[in-house]
């Protein structure tokens, strides 16, 4: 009886100091982690461009969060995916091509003859990147441009066409060159 | 770190240091070395890419059709990371355009097309003969006037080298020129050394270093010989030998080799107290300041085995490779590859109006079978003979893997960007993986998906910041209808036939919903007994309405946002209520409206309808 | 993965292909093999054109399946060394289907199901004759004892007819064939040594029987001499670098020595060991097989070290004859865990953390 005792009087204490130990561990050495949909936020490319059928990145960052399909995301593109299938512990999966395909990387060019200073693009513009007033011509900071191609579809003259960035050499990727080879013989 | 003492005590050691891995290529030097560097016949066209350097441009300063004078400025150098470029040649700009750059990508980049002209004339040189007692500030100036910019490979400005703001005890001239086939800088060296040397002082004057090594590979004792004469005498000025190995001539492997120090990685030789310039940039330092020329000539070695006369020339900068090629006597074979460039390091020349640049010190036309191209890839067998030749120590082989995997992490952590692409690993490598291809592609992703990071991060703050804004201004809209919708209901508190005004017409709209809803109504058939009893409860219901009306107009906080769409629930309940249980009482009990009461119902039906439209939509 | 027209610098490569250290690997077994053929009779000849050719055919099938070009990955020659390898460690006289059951699993399993050369974690040969050696123990321990001490002299022909029916011309068994000449029969010098000091035998009386040598096993210790010569031909071509060898080959000779020391007449002598069973051929040939060997120049010498070991402890108390295989099986396990934690210092990263 007493080693009966005994026994369970020694479980008691590990259970207590192992319990304090963990407990203490668990205060001590907390990870901070940003909220999921934070860090899905970071991951996704904050075009705005609604092409995965929500108003913008983080509202598709808190879809995805509930469960929604990771590859929805056509300007992220298959680096995206991947990322985001990294920090969610899922498969990586190719584009959902129902959302639009990935493409070269553009921006917005407005033609400024034919702007008429309607204001249209700049309501549609999600980040700000067009400067203009009424009744005068608009333009589009190309740093500040996402390429989301929001501002196409409202322009009632068609003057906003979408042109690919010219990237710096820095940015070639050794895979082909950029003019044809001459023969040199 | 170690203190400047000790790295100055290292320096001055007999003693030369190893640095790990490298590797031992067949040199092919002696094809070029030969003979004297020869002046290259002029061509007719010079295409002077405005950008021939790290760092960016400014302004062009001609226009196409604008005469120039030899060696006059063609672009403006006002930012730091500026360097100008002058014309070559006299002559007339005949364009302004993309041009073919010197470049792997062969990225069409600016450049100012001269054509020559019979009468050379040069703009009046302007040389600071007394050199040495002149400030820093002036000489680098006049550096930069002059369009110094590194001729050994990366092409960094040379102001800003010289300008450091550290203190600076060593001054490394390199000469070692390691990569295969190149003698430009060993030619460049027998002939011109004092230049050399000159140059040197100069620098050493600019920087206040206090002693100027000159180190070079033991396979040119010709230049070791006349460098070494070339210093006798001169304080502070030492010449190095190192032994022959690739790439010795790698700026922190010759930093290793001289003095047993690494520059730790993110920063520059500077922070160790050391600048380093190819020989070559310490000649043009002494045209600069000595003779007042910009820098607009270079020596180039031609050379490999499908040109007939291998050499050294002068090369004018803007000369297209395809001049001096048929100056070498260029007999090219069946895919014949030319090179700028070593076989190391260089790159594919893809079009042959390539012009010659700053930084461009060998044109190669080898021949397959005695630099055989690299085969097809095959699988990596981790052999680790690329780690055995990785001069920074690197593991080529895992980054291999990262990088077909795109693991951007895996590789950061792996040191990709301590890779000097001296192409070591590739080299040796038996199973023929063009290594340093897949570093240069991974690199430049990387490089992109920071840059991307930013971009987005930007986005984002802007699109949230935008969000913000337009949520303030909803609510600032909000406030301002409140305020007048407040403002109107105190004028009606004070003015009470406005009451009755609206009391009226709620219930001129009331009536003109039922006479509507009649007349769409009419066409029902119904029973003359219910028609009594309809008749009746529509009366009943016509008086509650009206009744009702009539106390949410006299509320006292009634507000026309309220009223309106009480209005308009009750005229549209009307209807629906009648609709079913007075088809035709409407007609019987009164007669049939005057085409003129008919259409004042349907104004101020429409008025109420607009009412409410605008409060439902605040 | 690049376009074809467009090549990065390097421009130019050393000119040592994979086909090429492959098959110089291949002509560095000759010394070894001709020196087995001769103790061990044509045995092992059959054994090596049996083993490559299945190596060859099943290599083929799975490129197939797998839809790789062919022709391109059988010249690396990397199966046929498997099958070569295999071949070599495999007794002389073991029934054909042993021999095709190995070289299969190892082509197959052990290299292809992983992804082809330069993926499997495993040594093949290794894998395929520890497969072998755990499911058929009395035919893959069956060694014949060298040819000048054997009853029974063999030819050619008999050496087929054992190995693809079970009998020679004459109708003799494997069994019968191992006979000495004075009619016994004894096992291989490893497998000898501990039975008989299970026998209460010294280490003196053990080395006096006919089957120890000088060096070693009677035979073994020239076949082994074999390969310590096409090894340092190795050495010296740069195909293989020194430190797995030296490591692996030291550690065993330093660990026997101590023990020797510690008890002399119950411990195969330390040159013994080095001349005995596969020491030679897994030093020089096996456990520098570049993929499944450690990678990094630190961790090569712990690499080969712990082979040593391992061959030291399995021969010393283990229950098999020789550690080899399962040495180096076990040591590739630890590869990865050994190239993470002998990362060479990166240039300009000297006293900087991680």
């Amino acid at each position: 009886m007493q080693i009966i005792l005994y026994a369970l009087l020694a479980l008691v204490i590990l259970a207590v100091i192992f319990g304090a130990v963990l407990g203490y561990a668990s205060v001590r050495f907390k990870v901070e982690a940003d909220p999921l949909v934070d860090q899905l936020n970071d991951l996704l490319p904050q075009t705005q461009c609604g092409q995965c059928g929500y108003p913008g990145c983080k509202p598709y960052a808190e879809a995805i969060a509930n469960g929604d399909e990771i590859n929805k995301c056509p300007p992220g593109g298959e680096a995206t995916i991947k990322n985001i299938a990294d920090l969610m512990g899922v498969d990586a999966k190719p584009l959902d091509a129902a959302h639009g395909e990935e493409d070269v990387k553009k921006v917005a060019y407005i033609r400024e003859d034919e702007c008429i200073g309607c204001t249209k693009c700049i309501q549609a513009c999600p980040v700000d990147a067009i400067v203009g007033a009424s009744k005068v011509m608009h333009t589009v900071i190309v740093d500040e441009c996402t390429g989301c191609d929001l501002c196409v579809e409202p322009c009632p003259v068609d003057c906003i066409d979408m042109v690919p960035v010219q990237q710096p050499t820095s940015h070639w990727k050794w895979k082909e060159p950029l003019i044809p080879i001459k023969n040199l013989s | 770190m170690q203190s400047e003492l000790s790295l100055l005590e290292q320096i001055k050691q007999d003693k030369i240091w190893e640095f790990p891995g490298g590797i031992h290529p067949p040199e092919q030097k002696s094809l070029s070395n030969q003979t004297a560097i020869n002046d290259l016949p002029s061509c007719q066209r010079y295409y002077v890419p405005i950008k021939q350097h790290i760092g960016s441009t400014d302004d062009i300063l001609v226009n196409v059709g604008d005469d120039v004078l030899g060696n006059q400025a063609l672009t403006d150098a006002n930012l730091a990371m500026t360097v100008p470029v002058h014309a070559p040649v006299a002559g007339k700009v005949v364009a302004i355009e993309p041009h073919v750059s010197a470049h792997a990508s062969a990225k069409p980049e600016l450049t100012i097309v001269i054509e020559r002209s019979d009468n050379q004339k040069t703009i009046s040189a302007q040389p600071i003969k007394k050199w040495a007692s002149e400030d820093r500030l002036t000489l680098a100036t006049q550096i930069k006037k002059m369009g110094l910019s590194g001729m050994g490979g990366a092409g960094f400005p040379t102001h800003i080298k010289v300008n450091s703001a550290k203190p600076i005890d060593v001054l490394i001239l390199n000469g070692v020129e390691c990569e295969p086939y190149i003698t430009s800088d060993d030619v460049l060296m027998r002939e011109f050394a004092h230049d050399i040397i000159t140059g040197g002082q100069i620098l050493q004057h600019v920087l206040q270093s206090k002693i100027c090594v000159i180190a070079i590979e033991d396979n040119k004792p010709e230049a070791i010989e006349s460098i070494k004469k070339a210093c006798e005498g001169i304080e502070g000025f030492k010449v190095k030998v190192v032994p022959t190995k690739y790439p010795s001539g790698g700026e922190k492997q010759l930093i290793q080799l001289l003095t047993g120090e690494q520059v730790p990685s993110g920063s520059i030789p500077a922070d160790l107290g050391i600048v380093m310039q190819n020989v070559g940039t310490a000649y043009a330092v002494k045209e600069a300041i000595i003779d007042g020329l910009p820098l607009t000539k270079r020596v180039v070695t031609i050379t490999g085995d499908r040109v007939s006369a291998s050499q050294n020339v002068w090369a004018l900068l803007g000369t297209p490779v395809s001049e001096l090629l048929l100056h070498a006597g260029f007999n090219p074979e069946k895919d014949q590859r030319v090179i700028m460039g070593g076989p190391m390091m260089g790159f594919a020349v893809l079009d042959a109006a390539m012009p010659v640049i700053k930084t461009t010190n060998c044109i190669l036309a080898p021949s397959a079978y005695k630099l055989p191209e690299q085969g097809v890839e095959q699988a990596c067998i981790r052999c680790g003979l690329c780690a055995d030749a990785c001069p920074a120590e690197l593991l080529p082989q895992q980054l291999q893997w990262f990088s077909k995997a795109k693991d951007h992490e895996k590789l950061e952590d792996y040191n990709l960007f301590d890779c000097i692409e001296c192409g070591a690993c590739a080299y040796v490598c038996p199973s023929q993986i063009p290594l340093v291809q897949y570093y240069r592609t991974s690199k430049a992703e990387i490089r992109e998906a920071q840059q991307e990071k930013i971009k987005s991060d930007k986005a984002k703050v802007r699109f949230e910041q935008r969000q913000e804004r337009l949520e303030r201004e909803k609510e600032a809209r909000l406030a301002k209808h409140k305020a007048s919708a407040e403002k109107r209901a105190q004028a009606l508190q004070k003015d009470t036939s406005a009451k009755d005004k609206i009391a009226a017409a709620l219930a001129r709209a009331k009536a003109k919903k039922a006479a509507k809803a009649e007349e769409s109504n009419a066409s029902v058939p119904a029973t003359v007994e219910e028609d009594a009893a309809a008749a009746r409860k529509a009366k009943v219901a016509e008086a509650i309405a009206r009744a009702k009306a009539k106390k949410a107009s006299s509320q006292e906080s009634s507000q026309s946002t309220d009223a309106a769409p009480e209005a308009e629930t009750l005229a549209k309940e009307k209807p629906t209520s009648e609709n079913k249980e007075q088809p035709e009482s409407q007609s019987s009990e009164q007669a049939t409206p005057s085409a003129d009461e008919l259409r004042k119902q349907k104004i101020a039906a429409a008025i109420a309808k607009a009412k409410a439209k605008k409060a439902k939509s605040d | 993965m690049f376009s074809s027209l467009f090549k990065s610098s390097p421009h130019g490569a050393m000119g040592m292909t994979t086909n090429q250290v492959m098959r110089m690997v291949c002509y560095a077994t000759i010394p070894g093999f001709l020196a087995q053929i001769y103790f061990f009779g044509w045995g092992s000849l059959i054994q090596l054109v049996l083993c490559i050719v299945v190596a060859l055919v099943s290599e083929a099938i799975i490129l197939s399946l797998r839809e790789k070009p062919i022709r391109r990955t059988l010249g690396d020659g990397s199966a046929l060394l498997t099958g070569l390898l295999l071949a070599l460690s495999i007794p002389p006289l073991a029934p054909w289907w042993i021999s095709v059951i190995g070289v299969a699993f190892a082509i197959i399993i052990v290299k292809q199901l992983y992804g082809g050369l330069g993926f499997n974690l495993f040594n093949p040969a290794m894998a395929g004759y520890v497969v072998l050696l755990i499911s058929f123990p009395v035919a893959m321990t069956n060694w014949q004892p060298i040819q000048p001490l054997l009853m029974h002299s063999m030819s050619l022909t008999d050496a087929v007819f054992v190995i693809f029916s079970g009998f020679s011309t004459e109708g003799y068994s494997t069994s019968q064939l191992k006979m000495f000449i004075d009619g016994t029969t004894m096992a291989t010098p490893l497998d000898q040594f501990n039975t008989s000091l299970a026998q209460q035998l010294t280490a003196s009386e053990i080395l006096d029987f006919d089957i120890y040598g000088e060096y070693g096993g009677m035979g073994s210790q020239w076949v082994n001499l074999g390969y310590l010569l096409g090894g340092l031909w190795l050495l010296r071509m740069g195909v293989i670098r020194w430190h797995i060898p030296v490591a692996m080959i030291s550690t065993i000779l330093v660990l026997a020595f101590l023990a020797s020391l510690a008890s002399p007449d119950k411990t195969y002598p330390a040159v013994h060991h080095l001349f005995t069973g596969a020491t030679m051929l897994g030093a020089f040939f096996i456990a520098t097989d570049p993929v499944s060997a450690s990678t990094t120049p630190k961790g090569r010498l712990l690499f080969g070290a712990l082979i040593g070991a391992l061959v030291f402890i399995i021969r010393q108390w283990g229950g098999y004859p020789d550690g080899v295989a399962f040495a180096v099986l076990l040591a590739n396990m630890c590869v990865p865990l050994i190239d993470h934690y002998t990362q060479p210092t990166v240039y300009g990263h000297k006293g900087m953390k991680k």
